[in-house]
């Protein structure tokens, strides 16, 4: 039973080719595979959502899902999110000025969490914020400067 | 932890993984969404020997009208149970309860047959479908089989699916006229596993009595708890608040028998049990009236 397949993925718009053994997660193929440690593990059963990554432009856990069914499929990263370190994405540069971080672990999830909710909501009031954060756990922040960043990502994406 | 080795297989066809599935029974389980499977085979508190992913089997991923009824395809994600329009209009409890399944980012991966195959007590859906009235299909190499909700959900994580079975359609009739509906829930935080939960439809006939009743129950016993005593003390009668009241005590102190886990006791359980009885009564009764076309 040493099975492995030829599997095709795009990361950040960059098309990556591996064999890879079915059990590997999408997490660990990011991480170990392609060196995106951007990516990051917590839990590994889909409570914490620090591993929050877009797959065909919707936020999943990417330790829910094996490589391998991300064959053909597009996935973003947080390293996909900023053009280069002086020229952030919108939400990364509200959380740098908001102090929307501390220890940083939760932080690429909770982006990635973000990029599609701010799309479909624009104008998020703050339950609604709260609410679309109940997904990803971040042990220092308290969640309030988190909040404020939203907000104020929300404010520049106008 | 990473899950143990197994044997892979990604069907393009029902055809094909029908084949499989009659091939190796229950040495091969089925790969929906993922969103238990997984945590499970990460955790390794199950380690199948083999799976059969059913992502690449798009025959199985839609929402469509037919007769009265709704037909959704076994692989239909949970997300778009949340913003289909045909299920908002025909079956408005399923609209209102989606949201109430997880977080948004389990809901993109996580399927409407995974969970109701999972059969966890503590899930929305098996309740759903009890609640709905919903007949699921279940299909074999030699043929398919329909199997009401009351008769699929036979014990913790247990279903009436042969091991040779997929589940490949859920079928849902329209929501009747002059029929309310309630789903309510009370977790820690949004997308946590809920303390208690209920969902409720009512249904009044001309003269404002009840003319039937359904309160189906999460986390309060081995599967969802269809409280038949007290939807049948509603029926035939105005609900008014003093029936509403004892409608509530039936319901949590008789008819359901939840466990208790480290956030809450049986107790409090039932309590709860009791208020939502209450409110998702109250609310549906209102819709009802709303609803008299």
């Amino acid at each position: 039973m040493n099975q492995s397949f030829p599997t095709t993925i795009t990361v950040n718009e960059k098309e990556y080719k591996r064999e890879v053994e079915p059990r590997l997660l999408l997490s660990d193929f990011l991480r170990h595979e392609l060196g995106l440690t951007g990516t990051h593990v917590g839990c590994e059963h889909g409570v914490c959502g620090a591993c929050t990554i877009l797959f065909d432009g919707e936020s999943m856990r990417s330790c829910l899902i094996f490589a391998v069914q991300a064959d053909g499929h597009a996935i973003t990263t947080v390293e996909g999110l900023a053009k280069d370190k002086d020229d952030l994405h919108p939400i990364q540069q509200a959380f740098w000025e908001a102090h929307g971080l501390q220890c940083g672990y939760c932080t690429p999830g909770i982006l990635m969490t973000l990029i599609p909710f701010l799309k479909q909501n624009p104008n998020p009031t703050e339950d609604d914020i709260r609410h679309a954060l109940s997904g990803n756990l971040c042990r220092c922040t308290g969640y309030q400067h988190i909040v404020d960043a939203v907000k104020l990502a929300s404010e520049k994406m106008k | 932890m990473k899950p143990a080795p197994f044997e892979y297989h990604s069907p393009t066809s029902l055809e094909q993984a029908l084949e499989i599935k009659a091939q190796y029974g229950d040495d091969a389980k089925l790969l929906a969404g993922g969103q238990s499977l997984v945590p499970a085979m990460n955790f390794r508190i199950v380690q199948p020997g083999m799976l059969i992913d059913l992502n690449r089997v798009n025959e199985l991923s839609y929402i469509h009208e037919e007769k009265n009824t709704l037909r959704i395809g076994a692989m239909t994600r949970e997300r778009h149970l949340e913003f289909d329009s045909s299920i908002a209009k025909r079956t408005p409890l399923l609209h209102e309860a989606a949201p109430f399944i997880a977080h948004p980012q389990i809901r993109n991966r996580g399927t409407i047959g995974g969970s109701i195959v999972n059969a966890d007590p503590a899930a929305e859906l098996p309740v759903l479908m009890l609640a709905l009235d919903a007949r699921l299909k279940a299909q074999n190499k030699s043929g398919e089989r329909w199997i009401k909700a009351e008769d699929f959900f036979v014990g913790m994580f247990t279903t009436a699916l042969e091991p040779d079975e997929i589940l490949v359609e859920i079928e849902l009739p329209f929501m009747r006229p002059r029929t309310g509906w309630s789903f309510m829930e009370i977790a820690p935080r949004a997308g946590d596993y809920a303390l208690m939960g209920v969902a409720a439809l009512v249904t009044l006939n001309e003269n404002g009595r009840c003319d039937s009743a359904k309160l189906v129950y999460l986390n309060a016993g081995d599967g969802p708890v269809d409280a038949k005593e007290t939807a049948k003390s509603l029926e035939g009668n105005l609900l008014g608040d003093a029936l509403i009241e004892s409608a509530a005590v039936t319901a949590g102190e008789k008819e359901i028998n939840p466990f208790g886990n480290v956030h809450t006791s049986p107790e409090f359980q039932r309590h709860l049990a009791k208020v939502l009885t209450k409110n998702a009564l109250k609310q549906s009764m209102r819709r009802a009236e709303e609803n008299k076309q």
